[in-house]
């Protein structure tokens, strides 16, 4: 087991270092000079000169890499080339509990609507609660995230003023008006996650109801709550987990959108206007970032499978 | 009183809007402590009968007239709680498919204890000490450390043993076991019948036995009731069943199995057509279209049961042997 997890770790650590590397370059590739953004039509060819020389941008395109590579192993990441040239590792460390609350809090609510929705369609197929609940599944489906933000924002703070419509409040100031600021966008973003767990629910779980061992746990004649809590969704969440893995990345590509409806300064944002400035450094880190979780939360889910199957446990 | 009366059961599948019957009249009854094998090929209703006893008939079957008297109480009239209630501890069920009737995902000590926990309302300890004592009565080697594993990590025989110490977990009465070996070994087969009947009989426990293959009831059974195209055809004892098969049905079936006291030379006969497809409607005896001995009769009208010398036979034309032609000797 421990040799897995090692080995899993370092091709995972493998794949950032091929995410990272590839951004490096790619973002080189793209038009646009972010000095002259910043300089504008203030500074002449000297001024730009010297600017990028300052920055290190005159040298070699390898030689640029192999700093800032060497940099990140200490785990420097630069500093944004801007203004008061803040480090790219405070600005990530103060967006990371942004956009993680918000796509945990997601991630809850999604679970919470969709596992009993899931369990209420495939136990009563073809009746009324079933199509119900694949209308809106189809429904939440359909709704692109930052359509529905706009929606949601629209209706429960600008109409019925419940809730606010923009900003973020850390945790530790106060766990009700944190839940206040993430819910709206947690919401939008949590539908179509939760909707794919909801039918991906309903699909597996109607397979394992009609399968052999459910009709040996259906003759010790155990109450149905042991049925669907101690048999069903163990064998029925395996192919769900999976999934969920997956869909985890949904959920963080939801949140680089929605952060920027909500005007949240979380990592999506972040890297949005690092895109948009052409702020190398920054986007060369928030990436790195996100690519870890990526990888992480998908490594995260292969070894939960040896924690439900038995039959993948891995010595 | 018998343990088990089934009378008159009728199964019935709603199948794109149309009711067809799949089991017709079915009559049989259990005692305690003794072993009623029920022989048939499959689609002829056997499985079907046992499921209807427990009350596991799936989506789009259900039981469309008889009886089900089990200990004195008609269960076709039970509610759903309360006839879950009877599941497990008086009436359990052991299955065919060893490899997939028991749960991947859950330790065999789970599977075994769960019943006992809600059905005798054991603590914890005390029903692993009873799973203990049961994984030791199925010849269970090592039974404490088979607890913690789980069913991939057991082969099938032994898997077959464990789903006959869950079927056994809450002392019921009634065990119905659905071709329990038809998926094992040849050698494991023998093994895990006879520990089934010893078992059965040691308890006192009633045994419906279901299977296909009427060579190997003969030495566990008492009873023996051959079913085909959802009717009972014949009922007897084990004995009475062998020394002279009266349906024609039954003949087949004796002289279409290999026996040790025919020299080898003789061929086997096998019966003739293939078993009717159990949606299709066929006029009168349905095993007619495939019987050497049918007149115009035996297409029109069905043969009631009735009872000859010791047999319960539904045909037209029995065969009657007088004992010096018997075809063996029991």
């Amino acid at each position: 087991m421990a040799s897995y997890i090692l080995r899993r770790f370092i091709g995972s650590v493998v794949v950032m270092w091929a995410v990272a590397t590839l951004v490096f370059f790619m973002l080189r590739l793209v038009p646009g000079d972010p000095i002259a953004a910043m300089l504008a039509d203030a500074g002449g060819p000297e001024e730009m000169e010297a600017m990028h020389r300052r920055l290190g941008l005159d040298r070699a395109l390898v030689v640029q890499y192999g700093i800032w590579f060497w940099n990140m192993l200490q785990g420097d990441l630069g500093s944004s080339i801007y203004g008061s040239r803040i480090p790219v590792t405070q600005i990530i460390v103060e967006a990371i509990p942004r956009t993680l609350s918000l796509s945990l809090l997601a991630f809850v609510i999604a679970m919470v609507i969709a596992v009993p929705a899931g369990i209420l369609s495939a136990t009563r197929r073809n009746t009324l609660t079933d199509n119900t609940v694949s209308f809106f599944a189809f429904l939440g489906l359909s709704m692109p995230d930052f359509w529905l933000a706009i929606l949601l924002i629209i209706v429960f703070a600008a109409n019925l003023q419940w809730l606010p419509a923009i900003g973020y409040t850390p945790i530790d100031e106060g766990l009700w008006e944190w839940f206040r600021h993430l819910i709206l966008p947690a919401i939008a973003i949590g539908t179509a996650f939760s909707a794919i767990i909801a039918r991906m629910i309903r699909s597996s779980l109607l397979e394992v109801l009609s399968s052999d061992y459910m009709r040996t746990a259906r003759s010790k004649g155990l109450t149905p709550w042991m049925l669907m809590w101690g048999h069903a969704l163990p064998n029925a969440m395996i192919p769900v987990i999976t999934v969920m893995g997956i869909a985890f990345a949904l959920l963080i590509s939801g949140a680089v959108v929605v952060e920027n409806v909500f005007a949240i300064k979380g990592l999506g944002r972040v890297l949005i206007e690092g895109i948009l400035n052409r702020d190398y450094p920054v986007v060369q880190g928030a990436v790195l970032v996100v690519s870890a979780i990526f990888v992480f939360s998908n490594l995260l889910v292969d070894l939960l499978y040896g924690v439900i199957d038995p039959r993948i446990r891995l010595h | 009183m018998p343990l088990l009366a089934v009378e008159n059961l009728a199964i019935d599948v709603e199948r794109d809007g149309q009711t067809h019957r799949l089991v017709h009249d079915a009559s049989f009854s259990v005692e305690r402590g003794e072993t009623l094998a029920i022989v048939g090929e499959s689609g002829s209703g056997k499985s079907l009968s046992a499921l209807a006893v427990i009350g596991l008939l799936s989506e789009g079957l259900g039981i469309a007239g008889g009886s089900i008297t089990f200990d004195g109480r008609d269960i076709t009239k039970l509610d759903e709680q309360a006839h879950n209630a009877l599941r497990g501890s008086e009436i359990s069920m052991i299955f065919q498919e060893p490899m997939t009737s028991l749960n991947p995902v859950r330790s065999i000590g789970h599977q075994i204890t769960e019943g006992m926990r809600l059905k005798l309302g054991l603590s914890r300890r005390a029903a692993k000490a009873r799973a203990i004592d049961l994984l030791e009565e199925v010849g269970i080697s090592d039974p404490a450390q088979r607890l913690k594993q789980y069913p991939h990590q057991l082969s099938g025989g032994m898997r077959q043993r464990v789903m006959i110490a869950i079927a056994l977990a809450c002392k019921p009465s009634l065990i119905l076991a659905d071709e329990p070996t038809t998926a094992l070994d040849v050698t494991i087969q023998a093994q895990i019948l006879s520990l089934t009947s010893r078992i059965c009989r040691d308890h006192g426990v009633g045994l419906v036995l279901i299977t296909h293959n009427l060579g190997i009831v003969a030495r566990y059974a008492q009873n023996v009731a051959v079913m085909y195209g959802g009717r009972i055809v014949e009922q007897a004892t084990a004995a009475e069943l062998y020394r002279a098969p009266m349906h024609h049905y039954t003949r087949g079936l004796l002289s279409s199995v290999p026996r040790l006291d025919i020299p080898r030379n003789v061929p086997l006969s096998p019966i003739a057509g293939a078993p009717p497809d159990p949606l299709q409607v066929v006029p009168g005896c349905r095993f007619h279209p495939r019987c050497a001995a049918a007149t115009e009769r035996c297409g029109q009208e069905v043969p009631a049961p009735h009872h000859h010398g010791g047999h319960q036979v539904a045909c037209w034309h029995p065969v009657i042997e007088r004992p010096e032609h018997a075809m063996v000797q029991a």
